[in-house]
């Protein structure tokens, strides 16, 4: 299988502390890649460093064959490449729709009304509540949200910053049944970064496990959650 | 009452100028949190070019439309050469480079064009139909021009593309680029805009206060207290703010303290809100966690 995404080297530092050192990963074409770690590890600094955003970034990084380290942020964006950041990203002010028109805003394309459409069609509850100020929604409303808006981009890979995170267990489970839905029918690609590591594991293809800014693991899912010392330090069993 | 009439009237009409000023203000201030105090000076000297067009003859309107474009190149330029690098510097920094830039325009403005005060023509005819008792055809022409250029923007920020980027890079530029939006263009274009307003309220003054280098301090301290009475983090709150302020200072001016100490208003504006109200009328009080 191709790699759409594939970094070597990849190191990052927040002015002079560095938090990544030299940092291989692949992500397959229409795969489902998850980075674990503990708090600190590194997983959200390299989702920043993947987009060239607040941090130092060396390395190779190669976005479907070419290189894309030392581009800026919105340049990167622009080549397919969604990010769902931590903190969900809400804009608060703007309503539900002009966040998701937002999304859209650098496609030129007649596909974008369907698409909004579409991303009704997964999160019926951001269509209710379309007029509404965004930073009204619930916390896992604006996580909906952070997604649509990242969807509407149409990218081909979408890059997620720990969508579990702060949302009750029944949410969790409909939006990463919403993912896997996206990920079958669309074929998108997907990094997804998360501390739940039973729910990413079973979302996910592939895995890696990061600790303190190095990869101490990597390999199919299922191999890795039945690994026995991950299983002690990240499954709880 | 006639007469207070048209004092309220009146104010409305120069209201309009501190709505402007004031609008221009908020733009900048959403997005990057400074205030540009260069602002009226920029006006003024969009106003000087509209001047020496109409002098070497070119027809009123065109002149107009070339003085908008003329102020926006000169903001984005502004913005792109002289603030940007600045972004990151301390406060004080700041507040120094926009007073230069201040000192800089207005010496311009004097150098170029001597420091002479300059009578500036009208396009409102001074035996128009819409002149009447209360309002002068140039005050009604000028509540008008003031009124489609705020329609306008209104339309702009609220439903094109490009207006919901430049209102989601001032909120959060960080979401805003991984959206795809330039923001530092989204920036330069808000310079651009504020400088256009700013030629607007220029050119619709002059008639009223003559042209010289220093024409626009006044009306950039009164959009300023416009602009705080209404919410510095609110465009139409400030909007509104503007209109306040020229009705009140009219009203004042005429009743309370005559024209000697009309500038005097303003000062007490700023300062009341300051004391009483900090976030203006319409804005949100600002809180943070420590």
């Amino acid at each position: 299988m191709t790699a759409i995404l594939e970094t070597r080297g990849l190191s990052a530092a927040y002015g002079p502390t560095r938090v990544l050192q030299s940092i291989d990963l692949s992500v397959p074409e229409r795969g489902i890649v998850t980075l674990l770690g503990a708090n600190g590890a590194g997983k959200t600094t390299t989702l920043r460093a993947l987009c060239n955003m607040m941090v130092r970034v060396s390395g190779e990084i190669r976005f479907e064959g070419r290189r894309i380290d030392g581009k800026a942020t919105e340049d990167i964006v622009r080549l397919g490449i969604g990010h769902v950041p931590d903190g969900r990203g809400t804009l608060v002010s703007l309503s539900v729709e002009e966040n998701l028109r937002l999304g859209a805003y650098t496609r030129r394309d007649a596909r974008v009304a369907q698409d909004f459409e579409l991303v009704y069609g997964y999160f019926p509850r951001l269509k209710e509540r379309r007029r509404q100020q965004a930073g009204t929604l619930s916390g896992g409303e604006q996580q909906m949200l952070a997604i649509s808006r990242a969807l509407m981009l149409r990218p081909k890979l979408l890059l997620l910053d720990e969508p579990s995170f702060g949302l009750a267990p029944l949410v969790v489970q409909e939006i990463f049944r919403i993912l896997r839905t996206i990920n079958e029918q669309e074929g998108m690609s997907m990094l997804l970064v998360e501390q739940n590591a039973n729910i990413a594991l079973e979302l996910a293809n592939e895995a890696y496990l990061l600790e303190t800014g190095r990869i101490m693991l990597s390999g199919p899912a299922a191999t890795i959650g039945s690994d026995e010392s991950v299983r002690r330090a990240y499954l709880g069993y | 009452m006639q007469a207070f009439l048209h004092q309220v009237l009146s104010g409305f009409a120069t209201g309009g100028i501190y709505a402007s000023v004031a609008l221009a203000l908020v733009m900048i201030y959403q997005s990057t949190h400074h205030v540009n105090f260069a602002q009226g000076e920029m006006a003024t000297f969009s106003t000087y070019m509209a001047w020496k067009m109409i002098t070497i003859g070119f027809p009123y309107w065109v002149a107009f439309l070339l003085t908008l474009l003329f102020a926006f190149v000169l903001g984005v330029a502004i913005e792109r050469i002289i603030v940007r690098p600045f972004y990151k510097a301390p406060v004080l920094s700041v507040i120094a480079v926009f007073i230069g830039l201040l000192l800089i325009i207005n010496s311009l403005s004097g150098a170029l064009f001597d420091y002479t005060i300059k009578p500036f023509p009208s396009p409102f005819p001074s035996d128009a139909w819409y002149g009447g008792p209360y309002l002068s055809p140039h005050e009604v022409g000028m509540i008008f021009v003031t009124f489609v250029m705020l329609a306008l923007i209104f339309v702009f920020f609220r439903f094109t593309p490009l207006g919901l980027a430049m209102r989601a890079a001032a909120e959060n530029p960080v979401s805003s680029r991984l959206c795809g939006v330039r923001v530092g263009w989204m920036l330069a274009l808000g310079w651009g805009l504020a400088g256009l307003i700013g030629a607007v309220a220029g050119m619709m003054t002059a008639p009223v206060i003559y042209l010289d280098p220093y024409m626009m301090f006044s009306v950039l301290l009164y959009g300023f207290a416009g602009a705080l009475l209404g919410g510095i983090d609110n465009p139409w709150g400030a909007v509104l703010g503007g209109f306040i302020v020229g009705v009140l200072q009219n009203i004042a001016g005429a009743y309370l303290v005559g024209t000697e100490l009309m500038v005097t208003v303003a000062l007490v504006i700023i300062i009341g809100i300051l004391v009483i109200k900090p976030s203006g009328l319409f804005g949100r009080p600002i809180v943070t966690r420590v």
